[in-house]
C-alpha cells in the first residue's frame, strides 16, 4: 500500500516514543556532524562577509548604476519565497482539512521561519547605511520624521514583520503540546526546565485542548491570508517601479505562485534526506511526496503561465521598452539565465506528470534542487536584467556579481542548513500530537 | 577612488601634511592683490573672485577664481577675456585640483636628496662665473612657448649679460607646421585668430578648432552663435580622427592623413576652377566657399605639412577671408620647436652645454624620440628643472625646484588673439614653490619682487594696473591685425601609399601628459570614446576587421625598431588605414594617480614626423581591460537625442510641450515663487565635457578610480551621452531632470529625496539610508551612489580646497544634480537682504557657467520673459522620455544639421 499517509503499525505510545527520541535520545550521527560543520563554516563566511560589508560598504558587491539592486534583493525574494510553503501547508491545508499535512507541517514551518528570517536579513544588508535600517519603522522620532508611506519598501517592512511574527506564533502555539511531551520525557533538570518553561504549563487537560484547538484554528485563519499578502507586497517592490520588466500587474499572483513552487521544492529537498536519515519513512510516506509533487506541478504550471503572460503582455502592450526588455532577456547578455530558468522551472517539472517520477525519491530530490536553482535564477533575471536595460541606451550596463556576492549567498544557505540541523536536534521535527491524531484517524478509517 | 587602508605612519604623514596645508592656505600672498568684483575684506562665507589667466602652449585663457576665506576653490571664465567670454575648458576647471594636489612637488632636490635653495644658488652662480669669460657660452635655457612679457624681458636681460647664452623652446603639442606654413606664405611666422561668428561656410581640414588648441573656447562660442536656424552657418570637416569639430560638422569625410593632403589639393584646384580628381565633398565645398566669398574660411590642422598651411593661407586670401573671418597676429614663438630641442640635445651630447635651466615642461618624457633627450641630459654637468611635479625630467636633472602653480604666482599672459592679461596669485605657494620668474631671478641676480617685475614688463602702474588686475585683461592690448601679402607656394600632396599611418593626438583629458596626475581629468570620459583612465589605439571598424582584432585586444604599432603595444579601440567615424594614438600616457613619474597607466606613444614620434607617420600594425596577442562609461552608443530607435535638418527646424511649429496638460493621479505641486528650470541646446553642445568637470569642482564630486568606473560607479552629476547612430554624432548632456512627478520621490522609504517649494528634487544626504530604489526608478539614471567612501580616496582635494558650501558625502548615500542649490541660496540671501526677487541671470549653475557654447540655459520658469522660458518655447524643444509623464524641468532643444543640398549624396 503506497498511498497511505502512515505506514506500519504505530500506536499512540510508539509514535510519541519515536519522534521524541529523535530529540532526546538519538546519538550524534557522523553525517549530522559533517553537515553541521559545513553549514557552520558557510555561516562564518556569511558573518565574515557582513563584517567586511559593514566596514567598507556595499561596493564589495557587483551592484552599480543602473543595476543598483543586486544579489541582496535576489536572495531576499528567493528566501521569502521558500518561506511560503510552511505556512501554506500548516494553515491552508489545516483549514482545508488535509490530514496528510500533519506529518510534514512542523518541519515545513521551521523551514518557513528560518527562510523568512534569513530573507529579512537581506534588505538590511542591502542598505548603503544598514545601521539606519530602523528609519523605515514609524517610531516616535524627536524630529517628527516618519517613513514615506508611498514607498513599497515601507509596505514591505510591515508585510515581512507581520508574516514573521504570525508564523512564529503559529509555529510556537503548535509546538506547545509537544514541548510538554518533551518536558515530561526529558532527562536532566536543565532540559526539563527549558522545555517546561516554553510548554507554558501544558497539562493536556480537555480545557487546554479546547482552547488550543480554537487558538490554533484562529492563527491558521490569520496566517493563511498572509501567505498570499506577503509575497504580493514583495512583488510590489517591483511592480510599483516604472522600470520595464518590473512594472507589471501580474506580479502579485505570479510571485505567490512562484513562492509556493519553490517552497514546495524546498520541502522536498528537506523531507527526502530527513525521512531517510531520521528513519521517518513511515510518517513521511511516498503519499506525502506524491502530494507535494502534484502541488509542485500545479504551481509550476502557474509560474509557466506567468512567464508566458509576461512575454505576451510585453508585445500586446506595444510598449517599446517592454518589448525591448522581453527581447533582451531572450537574446541579450542574460539570455543564458533566461533559457536556463525556463528549462528548470517549466520543462523539468513536466516530468511530474508521470506517476513513477512522483514516486521516485531520487527524481523528486533532483527536481526539488533544480526548481530551487531555477527560481533563484528567475528572481535574478527579474531584478537584474530589467535594470540593466531600461529607458536610455546610454545607461545600459550589465550586473556582474563579485566573489562576495556568491560567498554571501552560499553563506545564507549555510546559515539555513545550520538552523535546520540544530532544529532537528532540539525540537520534534514532526508534530507528535498531530501524528497521534493521525494514528487515531487511520485506525478509525481501518475500522 | 576606492579607499586604501591607512596605517599609523600614513596617518601621521597626512596629519602633518594637513597642518602644513592649513597654515599655508591661510597666508595671503606677500604682495597686494585686488579682488575682481567688490573690494572688501575677506568675510566669513562670502566668496571673492579674482581675475587671472591660465596659459597653455603660450596662449592664455582668462579666468575668475573663487576664493573662500582665502582658499581658491573654483575656476570660472572671465567674461572680459577675449579667449574666454566667461567660459572655461576642462583644463582650467581641473587646475583647481592641480593646485591642491597633495602629490605636487614640495621639496627642492639635488640628485634626489632634499637640498637648500642657497646650495642651488651657490652652485649655479659658481658655474655661471666659470662661463662668464666666454660670454656665457655653454649656458642654455629651455622653455615652452613664452607668452609672458615678463619672462621675455627676464630672458632678454640674461641674454644681455651672457651674449653667448642660447635659448631653446620645446612644446610637445607645438605649432611648428602652421608657423612654418605662415613663413612660407607670408615671409613671417604668424598665428591665426579665427572669427567663426563671421563665417557662413567653414571647411576644416584635419583641424579641430572647436575642440583644442589656442582660443578653442572662443572659437566654440563664436561657432555656436552661428548655429541658430535663422542664420545658420555650414561646416565641412575632413579629418582622420572623429574630433569635436567633425562631430559638429554638417558634412564630414574621414580620410587617412595622406589622403587629406590630396583632398586639400583637389579643393584648391576646384576653387581655381580647374579639373580635379573627384573626391567626396570637394565640389560642394568649393562651390559653397566661393558663393560666400568674404564670409567663408578654411582652417588647416597642425598635422598638415607647412606647404599645406601655406596653400590654405592662399585659399583664404582668395576667399577674402583675411580681416573678415581670420586675422593674423605675431607668432607666439620664432623658434621651430623640433629643431630647437634637437639642437639642444645634439649640443648636450657633444658636451657643449655646461649649465641648463629647464623652465617647466617635461622634455625627458615628451621630446621627439629621435633626439634622445633624456640620455643627452645626463651629459650636462649642471641641470636645473623647475616643475610642478617631480617628473621624468626632474629625475634626469641634477636639480629639481618645485614650481609655483599659476594660482600661486605673479605673471602675465597673452590671449589667442594677443590681448594681455595679468596673472595674480590667489594664495601663497602651498608647497613653497617658486614661479618661473622667481627661478630666473633667483639664478640671475634680480632682487625685484615678482609683482614689480610684471608691472615693469607691462609698463603698468597706478590706476591702470589696478584696473587691469581687477578686470583680468589689460585694455586695448590686442595687436592690430597684420596686413600680409600671400605668396604662391607650390604644394605637392604626399603620395597615398598603401599601409598604415599612425596619427598622434593630444589626449582630450591629459593633453600632452602634463595633466596625467589629475584624477578629475583621468576620470573624464573622452568625448569620442567615453574611455577613462587609459588611452587606446583608435581605428575604424574596417581596419579592426582587417587586423582581426576587437576593442581591448592588444596591437603593436611599429616604426622600424621602435614599437608600442597598445589596446585597440574601434571608433565609429575614424578613417580607414590609420591608427590614432593619444599622447600623454605611460608616464613613469606622474604621482600616485597618473603613473604607469596607459601606453606612451611618444617613442614613435620623431621631430620630422610629429603628427603622423607611416607605420606597421599587427595584432600583438593578449588584451587590456579598457573602461568606458557608456557601453551602448546606439539610440535603438528611441531618439533620446533628437535631430532635424535646417528645413525641418525652420518649418517646425512652436512646441506646446512645456505646458501640455497631462493626466496624473497626484495633484500638481503648488508654486508661489520661483520655478527653476533648465534647457540644454543639443545644437550648441559640442560634447567638450567642461560642464561635467565644472560640476565636479563645484559640488565636491569624488573620483572613483578605474576599477570602480569599470563597474559603472562613476559619480559625475552631469554626464555627456554620445550616440553614433544618428545622422550625425550626437552629444547629450544629462543632469537631473528635476521631474514634477519624480519617480524617485515616490519610492524612497525614508523621504530622503523630496520636492522643494521651487520644484527642485532635492536629496537629503543625512536622511538617506541607501536603498537605491530611487536610482532604479529614475528613467534617466542620473543618480549616483557612494558604494564606498569615495570622498576619502586617493586623488581628492583636501577639505580646504573643497567648496565650503557643499557637503561631502559619506559612503552609502545617494547623490545627484540639484541645480547648484547652493548658488540659488547664495543669490536668495543677497536678494532677501535687498528685499527683492532673485533677478534673471543672477543664478548661474556651474555647468552653465563653464559651457563654451552657452548650450545650457537656466532660470526661473515662472517669469515668462526669462531666458530659459523663452528657450523652452523654441520649436526645437522636446522632453526626454516625454511618454513617461515625469514632466521634467530640464528639457532639450534638438540638434540641427544644415547640409548642402548640392552635396546631398555625399
Amino acid at each position: 500500500m503506497n498511498s497511505q499517509v502512515l505506514r506500519g503499525r504505530w500506536g499512540y505510545a510508539s509514535v510519541t516514543d519515536k519522534i521524541s527520541d529523535l530529540v532526546l535520545r538519538r546519538p550524534t550521527h557522523w553525517l549530522w556532524a559533517l553537515g553541521f560543520g559545513i553549514a557552520g563554516t558557510l555561516t562564518l563566511v556569511l558573518l565574515g562577509g557582513m563584517v567586511w560589508l559593514f566596514a567598507v560598504g556595499v561596493g564589495i558587491w557587483g551592484v552599480n548604476i543602473p543595476v543598483a539592486w543586486g544579489f541582496a534583493i535576489v536572495n531576499f525574494v528567493w528566501w521569502i519565497g521558500i518561506g511560503h510553503a510552511g505556512t501554506f501547508i500548516s494553515a491552508f491545508l489545516l483549514l482545508l482539512r488535509q490530514k496528510w499535512r500533519n506529518s510534514i507541517n512542523r518541519f515545513a514551518e521551521a523551514m518557513t521561519l528560518f527562510a523568512a528570517g534569513i530573507a529579512g536579513l537581506w534588505p538590511v544588508l542591502h542598505l548603503g547605511r544598514p545601521w539606519f535600517f530602523y528609519w523605515l519603522v514609524p517610531y516616535p522620532d524627536v524630529m517628527d520624521v516618519w517613513p514615506q508611506w508611498r514607498s513599497p519598501l515601507v509596505w514591505d517592512f510591515f508585510a515581512i514583520s507581520t508574516y514573521l511574527t504570525v508564523s512564529l506564533l503559529f509555529w510556537y502555539v503548535g509546538l506547545i503540546p509537544d514541548l510538554a511531551t518533551l518536558r515530561d520525557r526529558a532527562h536532566g533538570a536543565w532540559r526539563r526546565m527549558v522545555y517546561g518553561f516554553f510548554a507554558l504549563g501544558w497539562r493536556g487537560e480537555a480545557r487546554h485542548w479546547a482552547r488550543f484547538e480554537s487558538a490554533y484554528l484562529l492563527l491558521a485563519g490569520l496566517a493563511a491570508p498572509l501567505v498570499i499578502s506577503v509575497h504580493s507586497i514583495v512583488s510590489l517592490d517591483f511592480a510599483i517601479g516604472n522600470t520595464p520588466g518590473y512594472h507589471s500587474t501580474i506580479f502579485p499572483p505570479y510571485f505567490v505562485a512562484g513562492a509556493l513552487f519553490c517552497g514546495f521544492a524546498m520541502v522536498l529537498v528537506i523531507a527526502i534526506p530527513m525521512r531517510r536519515f531520521l528513519g521517518l519513512e513511515d510518517f513521511i510516506t511516498i503519499r506525502h511526496l506524491d502530494n507535494a509533487a502534484k502541488i509542485l506541478l500545479a504551481t509550476g504550471l502557474l509560474v509557466a503561465y506567468g512567464y508566458a503572460m509576461e512575454v505576451f503582455t510585453a508585445f500586446y502592450s506595444g510598449d517599446k521598452y517592454e518589448i525591448a526588455i522581453a527581447l533582451d532577456r531572450m537574446k541579450g547578455f542574460y539570455a543564458p539565465v533566461y533559457w536556463t530558468l525556463l528549462f528548470l522551472n517549466v520543462v523539468v517539472p513536466q516530468v511530474l506528470w508521470w506517476r513513477r517520477a512522483r514516486r521516485s525519491v531520487a527524481t523528486l530530490f533532483v527536481i526539488g534542487i533544480l526548481v530551487n536553482i531555477g527560481m533563484w535564477l528567475e528572481r535574478f533575471m527579474i531584478v537584474e536584467s530589467s535594470l540593466a536595460h531600461d529607458f536610455l541606451p546610454s545607461a545600459w550596463r550589465p550586473f556582474i556579481p563579485t566573489g562576495w556576492d556568491w560567498a554571501m549567498l552560499a553563506g545564507s544557505v549555510g546559515l539555513f542548513a545550520l538552523l535546520f540541523l540544530a532544529f532537528v536536534r532540539v525540537l520534534p521535527a514532526l508534530s507528535i500530537f498531530e501524528m497521534r491524531e493521525l494514528v487515531e484517524e487511520e485506525k478509525e478509517e481501518a475500522r | 577612488m576606492s579607499p586604501t587602508p591607512i596605517t599609523r605612519r600614513d596617518f601621521l604623514k597626512l596629519a602633518g601634511a594637513a597642518t602644513a596645508l592649513a597654515t599655508g592656505a591661510c597666508t595671503a600672498p606677500p604682495d597686494e592683490i585686488v579682488p575682481y568684483v567688490r573690494p572688501r575684506a575677506i568675510a566669513d562665507g562670502i566668496a571673492q573672485f579674482y581675475a587671472t589667466a591660465m596659459t597653455m602652449q603660450g596662449r592664455a585663457l582668462g579666468v575668475l577664481v573663487q576664493s573662500d576665506m582665502g582658499r581658491p576653490t573654483k575656476v570660472e571664465g572671465n567674461p572680459a577675456h577675449p579667449s574666454s567670454l566667461g567660459a572655461t575648458d576642462v583644463f582650467a576647471q581641473a587646475s583647481i585640483l592641480e593646485l591642491w594636489d597633495p602629490a605636487r612637488s614640495r621639496t627642492l632636490r639635488h640628485r634626489g636628496t632634499p637640498a637648500t635653495r642657497e646650495a642651488l644658488v651657490a652652485e649655479w652662480r659658481s658655474a655661471l662665473a666659470g662661463l662668464e669669460a666666454r660670454g656665457g657660452e655653454g649656458l642654455r635655457i629651455l622653455t615652452g612657448y613664452v607668452g609672458s612679457a615678463t619672462l621675455r624681458a627676464q630672458l632678454d636681460g640674461l641674454a644681455r649679460t651672457y651674449p653667448a647664452m642660447q635659448r631653446h623652446e620645446w612644446e610637445p603639442l607645438h605649432r611648428d607646421n602652421s608657423l612654418e606654413g605662415a613663413r612660407l606664405a607670408f615671409g613671417r611666422r604668424v598665428d591665426c585668430a579665427y572669427r567663426f561668428d563671421a563665417a557662413d561656410v567653414v571647411v576644416a581640414v584635419d583641424a579641430d578648432p572647436l575642440g583644442e588648441g589656442p582660443g578653442w573656447v572662443r572659437h566654440a562660442r563664436d561657432f555656436a552663435s552661428r548655429r541658430a536656424p535663422q542664420s545658420m552657418s555650414r561646416l565641412y570637416a575632413v579629418e582622420s580622427f572623429p574630433s569635436i569639430t567633425g562631430d559638429m560638422a554638417d558634412h564630414r569625410v574621414a580620410l587617412a592623413p595622406a589622403a587629406l593632403e590630396r583632398w586639400l589639393a583637389a579643393l584648391d584646384a576646384a576653387l581655381r576652377g580647374e579639373a580635379s580628381t573627384p573626391l567626396p565633398l570637394v565640389e560642394a565645398a568649393a562651390h559653397d566657399l566661393l558663393a560666400h566669398r568674404g564670409r567663408s574660411l578654411v582652417v588647416a590642422g597642425e598635422g598638415l605639412p607647412p606647404a599645406a598651411h601655406a596653400l590654405v593661407h592662399r585659399i583664404n586670401a582668395r576667399l577674402g577671408a583675411p580681416g573678415a573671418t581670420v586675422s593674423y597676429l605675431p607668432a607666439v614663438s620664432d623658434v621651430a620647436c623640433a629643431e630647437s630641442v634637437a639642437a639642444l640635445s645634439r649640443d648636450m651630447r657633444a658636451g657643449r652645454v655646461q649649465a641648463l635651466l629647464i623652465l617647466g615642461g617635461n622634455p625627458a618624457y615628451d621630446a621627439p624620440a629621435d633626439v634622445e633627450f633624456g640620455a643627452a641630459l645626463a651629459r650636462v654637468p649642471l641641470s636645473v628643472h623647475v616643475s610642478l611635479y617631480e617628473d621624468e625630467t626632474s629625475a634626469a636633472c641634477a636639480w629639481h625646484v618645485p614650481r609655483a602653480h599659476y594660482l600661486e604666482e605673479w605673471s602675465d599672459a597673452t590671449a589667442h588673439e594677443g590681448t594681455v592679461s595679468i596673472v595674480q596669485p590667489l594664495v601663497a605657494p602651498l608647497h613653497g614653490g617658486v614661479s618661473i620668474h622667481e627661478a630666473v631671478a633667483m639664478l640671475g641676480d634680480d632682487a625685484a619682487s615678482p609683482r614689480d617685475g610684471v608691472m615693469r614688463a607691462l609698463h603698468l602702474e597706478g590706476a591702470a594696473w589696478h584696473t587691469a588686475l581687477r578686470d583680468g585683461v589689460v585694455a586695448s592690448t590686442a595687436p592690430a591685425p597684420l596686413a600680409l601679402t600671400v605668396r604662391d607656394v607650390a604644394f605637392d600632396p604626399a603620395d597615398v601609399a598603401d599601409g598604415w599611418t599612425v596619427v598622434f593626438r593630444p589626449d582630450a583629458a591629459v593633453h600632452g601628459g602634463e595633466f596625467a596626475p589629475n584624477a578629475w581629468l583621468q576620470e573624464l570620459p573622452r568625448p569620442e570614446s567615453k574611455l577613462v583612465w587609459d588611452n587606446a589605439a583608435y581605428v575604424s571598424a574596417t581596419s579592426a576587421a582587417r587586423l582581426g582584432a576587437k576593442s581591448g585586444d592588444l596591437v603593436e604599432v611599429a616604426r622600424g625598431a621602435r614599437r608600442v603595444v597598445a589596446p585597440l579601440w574601434i571608433l565609429p567615424g575614424h578613417a580607414d588605414d590609420a591608427v590614432s594614438l593619444p599622447l600623454g600616457y605611460g608616464r613613469e613619474r606622474a604621482g600616485p594617480v597618473g603613473s604607469h597607466i596607459g601606453f606612451d606613444a611618444y617613442p614613435l614620434r620623431d621631430g620630422g614626423f610629429a603628427w603622423s607617420a607611416p607605420c606597421s600594425v599587427r595584432k600583438a596577442g593578449g588584451a587590456h581591460a579598457l573602461v568606458t562609461t557608456q557601453l551602448h552608443t546606439r539610440m535603438e530607435g528611441r531618439e533620446p537625442a533628437k535631430h532635424m535638418t535646417l528645413a525641418e527646424a525652420l518649418s517646425a511649429h512652436s512646441a506646446a510641450h512645456a505646458e501640455r496638460p497631462v493626466e496624473s493621479l497626484y495633484p500638481d505641486w503648488p508654486y508661489d515663487s520661483y520655478r527653476w528650470a533648465m534647457a540644454i541646446d543639443l545644437n550648441a553642445c559640442i560634447g567638450c565635457n567642461a560642464c561635467t568637470i565644472a560640476c565636479q569642482s563645484e559640488n565636491n564630486i569624488p573620483t572613483v578610480g578605474k576599477e570602480e568606473a569599470g563597474r559603472g560607479r562613476s559619480m559625475h552629476w552631469i554626464r555627456v551621452d554620445r550616440y553614433d547612430d544618428g545622422p550625425t554624432p550626437l552629444h547629450q548632456p544629462v543632469p537631473c531632470m528635476q521631474c514634477e512627478d519624480a519617480p524617485c520621490e515616490a519610492v524612497c522609504p525614508v523621504g530622503a529625496t523630496v520636492h522643494d517649494s521651487e520644484g527642485i528634487n532635492v536629496q537629503i544626504y543625512n536622511r538617506c539610508v541607501g536603498t537605491r530604489f530611487c536610482s532604479n526608478n529614475c528613467p534617466y539614471k542620473v543618480r549616483r551612489f557612494n558604494f564606498f567612501h569615495y570622498s576619502a580616496g586617493l586623488g581628492e582635494r583636501p577639505v580646504e580646497g573643497s567648496n565650503p558650501q557643499v557637503t561631502t558625502r559619506m559612503r552609502g548615500v545617494m547623490e545627484k544634480c540639484n541645480y547648484c542649490l547652493q548658488r540659488i541660496t547664495r543669490a536668495r540671501l543677497q536678494a532677501d537682504k535687498e528685499g527683492r526677487r532673485i533677478a534673471e541671470g543672477e543664478v548661474v549653475t556651474a555647468c552653465q557657467a563653464a559651457c563654451p557654447t552657452r548650450a545650457i540655459s537656466f532660470g526661473d520658469l515662472s517669469d515668462p520673459a526669462s531666458a530659459v522660458a523663452q528657450v523652452k518655447r523654441s520649436p526645437r524643444g522636446y522632453t526626454l522620455l516625454e511618454e513617461l509623464n515625469t514632466r521634467p524641468r530640464t528639457t532639450y532643444l534638438a540638434r540641427v544639421s544644415n547640409p548642402n543640398p548640392q552635396a546631398a549624396n555625399e
